[in-house]
């Protein structure tokens, strides 16, 4: 069988993973009808959980699933959420599939969700501790983006952070009803609660701002 | 499905207990090559970087780096890397700089994951980012048809028109990487071409590209999305409409240099003025790379910025600097 991640690269992913503390889950829906992306999904995440033992891969299909789906709000194929050791939804979603410079992304986010929380300063931590009211992040991302991953970051971040927040990242060429629903002609674009806009891998006080601004 | 692995990220776990002799920002070609030089000369150095490779990340296909006969810009920035670490190099990557200020002597960097930094002398390589063309329109359209970075969003523009303005390498580059796209390019350029002649003879390949050379844009149309370009014809100071889907702006960088505005002379492009030894205007600080006043942006010479900087850094740590006695 092919594979998606050659030796050098499976060795480095290995390195990186090695820091990773507790368990985690991947939950990943495809489904049956025609999925662009879903097979090639599919093999990075067992690949990439074959290089550590503290992570599962859990495979949900859309439709036979659908409780499952809804509790992840997941509406598109394919999707996966991150679960922490406790089997918790901390609001870390990604659709369609995190190759191309996205791999660092989805890297970083495994990490972390395993307790290697990165630092922030106090004045961030504390802004993030008082938002209030529901925070959804989208950022829209294509796979050739060299400044996607870190717009990526801040958003998974903010939502491991936040119980009321969760970020996603969507890859806009595999879902391009919803490029077109949110205008998306440039990247990274970075929507939140559907109605606020971003442009570019801003810092994350530019994000708080934003969401303080709901 | 290819992934683009960055093999660097290391938000946490840069000793800030100790002493640095160097401290190099910025981890483009003028960083790694500095952190290089520097750690070989025995210094005790560190790189604290966003990103690796800078605006090498930018450009798919170099061709003018000695020793390289074409390879993308991502690999060449990988091979850097695999060279700098090679050397274990201490690095702290991913994250942001929040302040550079004297203290005493020395210098504190602070940095957005909660560090702060003590160091003799520092290496600013912050490199440069897109210059805006500064037009109506520009700002407000900015990801709704404009666009800086041709490698991330040239996907968005299959089977459409798309600008390119400019007239350097980066301009010439973003057409020949657009012409897989688009359906139709057109360059506006202000004045006449200095992209290399090697890049200009591809262009003969490309079918429907239509190039204005001494036309200046003066507006970017459109609403919720760009529809078209206002475009001033320079010899006939005549103004024309372009319906066009995109434009990729390209027109060279300006430098990275906001966060040391008011701690070293800048000159009016807000490029850290050095001397020939990349010393700035405060001792122990040195500049190297696109943030300067270098007048040739190419990775070549930044990469050699690089090592000379951190040559006269090791020189002035041997011979100038002295330890103040409290």
């Amino acid at each position: 069988m092919s594979t998606l991640l050659n030796e050098e690269v499976s060795q480095q992913i290995k390195q990186v993973l090695e820091i990773m503390e507790n368990p985690i889950t991947l939950v990943l829906f495809t489904q049956k009808d025609p999925c662009e992306t879903c097979t090639e999904t599919r093999s990075l995440l067992h690949e990439v959980a074959a290089l550590n033992d503290k992570m599962t891969v859990v495979e949900k299909d859309l439709h036979n699933d659908a409780q499952d789906a809804q509790a992840y709000g997941i509406t598109l194929t394919p999707s996966f959420v991150i679960l922490d050791a406790q089997n918790v939804y901390q609001g870390v979603k990604f659709n369609g599939i995190p190759a191309g410079h996205e791999i660092n992304s989805f890297l970083s986010a495994l990490v972390e969700m395993s307790g290697k929380k990165p630092g922030f300063s106090d004045d961030v931590l504390q802004r993030i501790q008082a938002i209030q009211g529901d925070v959804n992040i989208k950022v829209f991302v294509t796979l050739q983006c060299p400044h996607c991953p870190g717009a990526v970051q801040t958003a998974h971040r903010l939502a491991m952070h936040h119980e009321s927040i969760n970020a996603e990242m969507i890859e806009a060429q595999t879902f391009p009803e919803l490029s077109q629903k949110f205008n998306v002609s440039g990247v990274p674009k970075i929507i939140i609660n559907d109605r606020l806009e971003l442009v570019g891998n801003q810092p994350i006080e530019a994000f708080l701002e934003q969401i303080e601004s709901l | 499905m290819d992934v683009h692995f960055d093999k660097a990220v290391k938000r946490n776990g840069l000793d800030d207990t100790v002493l640095w002799d160097l401290l190099v920002i910025g981890g483009g070609p003028a960083g790694l090559n500095g952190a290089l030089y520097a750690y070989r000369k025995g210094l005790k150095v560190a790189l604290i970087s966003q990103d690796i490779g800078g605006q090498l990340h930018n450009t798919t296909e170099v061709d003018n780096y000695l020793g390289f006969q074409m390879i993308q810009g991502p690999a060449l920035s990988d091979q850097f890397l695999a060279h700098v670490q090679s050397f274990d190099v201490p690095s702290l990557v991913g994250v942001t700089l929040k302040g550079i200020e004297r203290h005493g002597q020395h210098y504190r960097i602070v940095v957005d994951n909660g560090q702060v930094f003590e160091t003799k002398t520092v290496l600013l390589t912050m490199g440069g980012s897109s210059r805006k063309l500064g037009v109506e329109g520009e700002e407000a359209l900015a990801n709704r048809g404009v666009s800086y970075c041709t490698t991330c969003d040239a996907p968005f523009f299959r089977n459409r028109h798309v600008v390119v303005a400019g007239g350097g390498n980066s301009a010439a580059e973003a057409v020949l990487d657009l012409a897989s796209w688009a359906d139709k390019i057109t360059v506006v350029h202000r004045s006449q071409w200095r992209a290399d002649s090697v890049l200009l003879d591809k262009f003969k390949d490309i079918p429907n590209l239509t190039i204005h050379l001494e036309s200046q844009i003066l507006k970017v149309e459109g609403d919720t999305k760009m529809t078209g370009l206002t475009i001033l014809d320079k010899a006939t100071q005549n103004t024309w409409t372009l319906d066009a889907d995109g434009l990729f702006i390209e027109i060279g960088t300006v430098p990275n240099s906001a966060l040391v505005q008011d701690l070293v002379d800048c000159n009016e492009q807000g490029e850290i003025v050095v001397d020939g030894h990349h010393r700035t205007s405060l001792p122990g600080l040195y500049a190297a790379g696109d943030v300067t006043d270098n007048p040739f942006k190419q990775i070549i010479i930044a990469t050699a910025e690089g090592a000379k900087a951190a040559l006269a850094i090791n020189h002035y740590l041997t011979h100038e600097y002295k330890e103040e006695t409290l």
